[in-house]
Order: structure tokens, then sequence, then C-alpha cells
């Protein structure tokens, strides 16, 4: 973001925004919040957007100390799945078998060995307010859950699955249509967790095949037969766990 | 003007003051020797002594990180911490500063790791002289209350709005007992103006701050930001006025002289040492010598003029460090040097590297020193940094006149008979 849309003098946002420190989207959000009430400020929200290496490897802590705090903030995770502002490299939110310019596959290594870090589940278990994921392929499901986020009064945590063009080998156009098979296929999920319970807000009867989505991404593309079959048995055990745990609507 | 008087610790005498400024915003992470400090503002919040909101931090990181953003939205803020907790929060200094977030934090100075030591020396603070921070060093609890209370002024001032960091001994400072006078709260409210940021965050006129620059522009950023640290000498000395005149205490401005109108042999100290050498001082001047000290308060902006200024007379001059550059030299003596370098070329400047991770500094010691500093005049040693009380096997010289130097040096303390 600092590199991008809030160079000086041109400044994109017309309302109050800053820029925190890599690790402090949190701290600095929980800061905003404290001085919000210590002003006595009634209508207001205090909004954070984060990317996945912001969100789940290098501001980790500062997250989890907000939400234990129960501050008053609504926190998005923008997960794209690599650390794109420097080029493509790897973070724990990169799904197995991704190749980065940190994991790149070749004649012993197939890319990223290591799988996407349980972040939904990792922010509930703070016993959160309110949590959920997202994709921008469900757009309308995405503007409820920052609606009824922002009627929370406490912190909230919204994990966004958004495709980057350039990082995955995909072309601009095609960005929806993959952020939408990513759940038809099963290997994302549009869930909540609010009041200690989790409820599967999609919950497709069928999915469609795993290699379909992966093929038209030139980072899967030097996976295996038996990779994707990997990938397809992890994505089964997932929803058998989450179908017979969560709630389901 | 009303006061009471009480037997309080450096850190009772910081957080007292925190209670008479009433910050909006504390943001609280415990570290050895700045936990007490943390502790009594909880107590005061508690009891309903101080109105604030109280963040339990989960790191210094995060303290920093949130007093930026409520200071972004123009709230007076504080938070405090020590050594490895400062070091950890560095990303967030040169971030503060740039920012021009008037964030007051204390530093309760203390040794870094490895090898890991909870006591004092100046190696944390003076790693981050370059963060753009303002850094007061105080003596004792009553400077430390005075100064604190004066940190949120001069911080705050429409023209500095810079942080300042204010720096206690560890535990030789922030642990001992003294008697501190107390403020009314009533009286330090008004004198201490309630914050007003025409730069913070508000609904009327959205700001969009924390932005990135261009090499077109980034220079003039840094310049306005040298340029409020410069000036703030003058801010600092009008606060300290001000100060006086409704409390009654000064501490002489950026940089105190003790006897040194006429001194020829003046020793140049930081923090709580001072004392020490004040007392040594008055014994030297009692036996004939032309001893003077100077207690620099503020490291930045650097006493440069008051330096050059209560030098005038002498004829060598000792930088107490307690710290060191390594590879170089200590960093206050780099400064002094610095500021001499420009009219005392010809006096001798020496260079002692004592009392690191906690060691204590004896008044033999300070004797010793000033003993030096008149046998240098004649022997000129090539060497200017020396390691006070070292226990450790040298073959360094420091004077090329006597063949019992090494001898000298294991022993360390040498008595000036």
């Amino acid at each position: 973001m600092s590199a991008v849309g809030f160079i000086y003098p041109q400044l994109c946002f017309s309302n109050n925004a800053i820029i925190s420190t890599f690790p402090g989207t949190a701290s600095m959000l929980s800061g905003v919040a404290a001085a919000a009430k210590a002003k006595g400020y009634k209508d207001y929200h205090v909004l954070g957007i984060a990317g996945d290496g912001g969100t789940a490897d290098i501001g980790l802590q500062a997250l989890s100390g907000a939400i234990d705090r129960r501050d008053k903030i609504i926190y998005i995770c923008y997960d794209n799945e690599a650390y794109m502002n420097t080029g493509i490299q790897k973070s724990s939110l990169t799904p197995f078998g991704a190749k980065t310019t940190t994991t790149p596959p070749g004649k012993n290594i197939r890319g990223t060995l290591t799988v996407k870090k349980n972040m939904f589940e990792i922010i509930a278990a703070h016993n959160i307010d309110y949590a959920a994921t997202a994709s921008i392929g469900y757009v309308q499901d995405l503007i409820n859950k920052i609606q009824k986020a922002s009627l929370v009064d406490g912190p909230s945590y919204i994990h966004v699955f958004a495709p980057c063009p350039t990082g995955w080998g995909i072309k601009t156009d095609e960005t929806f249509e993959i952020a939408k098979e990513v759940v038809d296929s099963g290997l994302w999920y549009l869930a909540e967790y609010e009041n200690g319970e989790f409820t599967l807000n999609r919950n497709p009867r069928e999915f469609t095949p795993v290699e379909n989505y992966l093929k038209k991404q030139s980072r899967f593309r030097h996976l295996l037969e038996e990779d994707i079959i990997e990938i397809t048995e992890a994505r089964d055990r997932k929803w058998e766990r989450m179908r017979r745990q969560w709630n389901k609507n | 003007m009303k006061a009471i008087r009480k037997f309080i610790s450096g850190d009772d005498a910081v957080a007292e003051a925190v209670r008479l400024a009433s910050p909006d915003f504390i943001a609280a992470y415990p570290i050895t020797p700045q936990t007490v400090v943390v502790e009594r503002l909880s107590e005061m919040v508690e009891d309903g002594s101080l109105v604030s909101e109280f963040m339990h931090v989960e790191s210094e990181h995060s303290a920093l990180s949130a007093c930026m953003g409520a200071s972004a939205m123009g709230v007076r803020t504080f938070t405090a911490t020590s050594s490895q907790g400062l070091l950890y929060m560095a990303e967030c200094l040169p971030y503060a500063s740039g920012g021009r977030f008037p964030i007051v934090m204390m530093n309760g100075n203390r040794s870094v790791a490895l090898p890991w030591s909870i006591y004092g020396d100046h190696r944390d603070s003076l790693s981050q002289l370059d963060s753009g921070w303002i850094q007061i060093y105080v003596e004792d609890a009553q400077e430390s209350l005075d100064m604190t209370i004066q940190a949120f002024a001069i911080a705050e001032n429409a023209e500095v709005l810079t942080p300042v960091m204010i720096n206690l001994d560890g535990f030789l400072l922030t642990h001992t007992y003294e008697l501190v006078e107390i403020p009314e709260k009533d009286i330090v409210g008004s004198w201490l103006a309630p914050v007003d940021n025409p730069y913070a965050m508000n609904f009327d006129n959205p700001r969009n701050m924390g932005f990135s620059s261009q090499p077109s522009d980034n220079t003039e950023f840094k310049y306005q930001q040298h340029k409020a640290v410069e000036d703030s000498r003058k801010i600092i000395l009008e606060t300290e006025k001000s100060f006086e005149q409704i409390f009654g205490r000064s501490y002489g401005g950026l940089a105190a002289g003790f006897m040194c109108d006429d001194a020829e042999f003046i020793i140049i100290t930081l923090g709580s040492v001072t004392g020490t050498c004040r007392t040594v001082v008055r014994e030297l001047r009692k036996e004939g010598i032309k001893a003077g000290l100077i207690k620099i308060r503020f490291m930045r902006p650097f006493p440069t003029d008051e330096i050059i200024g209560l030098t005038t007379n002498a004829k060598a001059i000792a930088v107490l460090d307690r710290d060191i550059s390594f590879g170089y030299e200590g960093t206050v003596f780099t400064n002094v040097n610095s500021a001499l370098a420009r009219t005392h070329n010809d006096i001798l400047k020496m260079n002692y590297i004592a009392g690191l991770g906690g060691r204590d500094i004896p008044k033999e010691s300070i004797r010793e020193i000033f003993k030096e500093l008149e046998e240098g005049l004649t022997t000129r040693p090539d060497k200017a940094v020396k390691f006070l009380n070292l226990n450790v096997e040298t073959d360094e010289k420091y004077s090329d006149s006597e063949d019992n130097s090494t001898q000298h040096h294991r022993e360390g303390v040498l008595l000036w008979s």
C-alpha cells in the first residue's frame, strides 16, 4: 500500500488514514481505537487492512494482542498468498505446492512444502467476537460480513481471499473467476465464527475439480499427479472435519 | 506553591509525573528496571487518581506502535521501556519522530545483551541517538519527576512535535529512594497546556498519514525534522524557565556546568554518576585543584555551544561514557569531541569507559581521572580511550612514561595522595 497508493503528495483517501509499520497494523489500530474512546467519539469505525505476510507472519503477535484486549477494531486480511509487494515470496499463507520466487520448483523441491496456515481458526481460538472468511469471488457475502463486523462492539477479523494476477500467473480478467472457483473447488471456504460457534456459509454438494483450479495458474503448473492427489485429499479431510464439527447454513 | 514530599524511587517519581500530566493514552509492557512505572500507573488507573486509556500491549513494538496510533488522533500519550525493549521497538522510533508524533517515553537505562545484564549503562539509548528523538538524561528522582512533566510540554509544542525520551539510570536511579517534592495536580494541569496538534486526524479535515516519499522530497522532510529538533533548544529553555517560575526548580538547560568558570580540568557526565563527580570536584577544589564538571542533560539536541562555553579555560577534559561504540570510542565522547573540534583543538581530551553493566564508579576512580588529566598535559597519551578499572590483561599503553602502566590498569585505582 505504502509503495503504490500512498505516495506524497498524491494521497488517495478522503477519510483519515495512516500506514503502519509492517508488524504494527493491529497495534496501531488499537492506539487509534483507544484515542477515539478517550475523545468520547460515538459514530466511527477503526478499520485496518494488511496482507497475508503482514497478518500471518510479521503482524501475528500484534494482532493476537489486539484481539486478546478486545479492542474495537475491524481487521481485514487481504490474502493473495505471498509477499507480492516485494515480488512473490513465500508467506505462511502460501499454499502447498505453489511456486514463488523463494520456493522455486526444481528437480529436488517442487515449490512450497508447507501447507497454508489456518489463520481463521487461530483467530477464532482467541474467542474473538466475530471472525469470517470471504473471497472477492463472492462479493455480496464479503459485503455482508464487513457490515456485520461494523456492528461488533469488540474486535472482528475478516480473511479475504484475493488473487494476484502477476504472482499467480493468471490474466487480470480471470481474477474474479479464480476467486470464485477456489471456493467452488473447496480449496477455500466461506465461514463465520461468532458466539463461540463456527458456521459454514457455503457447503457445496459437489466440488469442482481441484485440478481445473490449479492448472489455470502458472504457479501450480509444475505439480505432478501425486501432488494434486495430496492437495485433494487434504481438502477432503478438512471438509470432513468442518462438516462434522461446524454449523451449516 | 503547594506540594507534598514523599520518599520514593525514580520509577515512582516518573509515575507520579505521568499522573500529574494525565496522558489520555498509556501503553504498558513490563521490563526490568522500568516495571515499577507501569505497576504504579496501573494502580493509579485502578484507584481513579489517573484517568487514562491504559493498554496492556503484548510487546514494546506494539507499545510504541499503539502510541503512534493514539498520537495520530491528537491525544497525549506515554509509554516506558528499557534496554532490550527499546531495541525491540527500534523500528518504531524513527517512525514516531518522522511522523512527528509527540510521544513521551521513559527509558530505564540498562545494558544490552549479550551477555545479559539487567544493570545499568547507556548503550541502549545511545544506540538510538540517531532515531530523531529528543533525549533527556536525569540525575535524581526529583529531576526525573520534573523533566517527565516538562517532556510533555517540549514534545507537544507546535514548533517541536517530536517525541521525547527521558532516561533514568537503571537501579541507581530507577530503584533508589529519595525525598521528592510532588506538586499538586491542579497546578501542573494549569501549567501544562492541553495537547493541540493541528496535524492530528480529525473528521472535518481528514488526514492521510504515514505516507511514502520520493527522492525529490525526502530530503525536505528530513530537513524539517532536523530543524525542529535544532529549534527545540529554545523551547527547552523557555519550558525550564516557565517551570521554574511555578515550581521553583531548574537544572541548567541542555548542559549544566559546575565550577567550570575557571576550571582547568573538567569531567563530562551523563546521568546519575554526576552526583559522585560533583562531590569529587568539591573535594579537589578544597585541595586547590581547578576542577569542574559538565552534566550533559540533553544528548539531542546536543549542547554544542554550552560545552564550548563551559570549557573556555579548560586545559584537559575527560568524558565519562557508560557505553562503548566497539571499534571506536564512547558515543558521548564522539559528540563532545566533535563539538570541541571547532574551537578547542589544543586541549587534552580523554575518554573513560566506565560503569558498564552496572559496575560501580567509585569516587577514587573519579579522582584518578582528574590526576591522569593533569599528568596527561605533559605525557600527551597517544590513545584517548581508556576502560576504567579494567580487570583483564591488556598491553595497551595510555602513557608512554610509565613502565608499570599494565599493573596500574589491573589494579584499577591509583589513589591520588
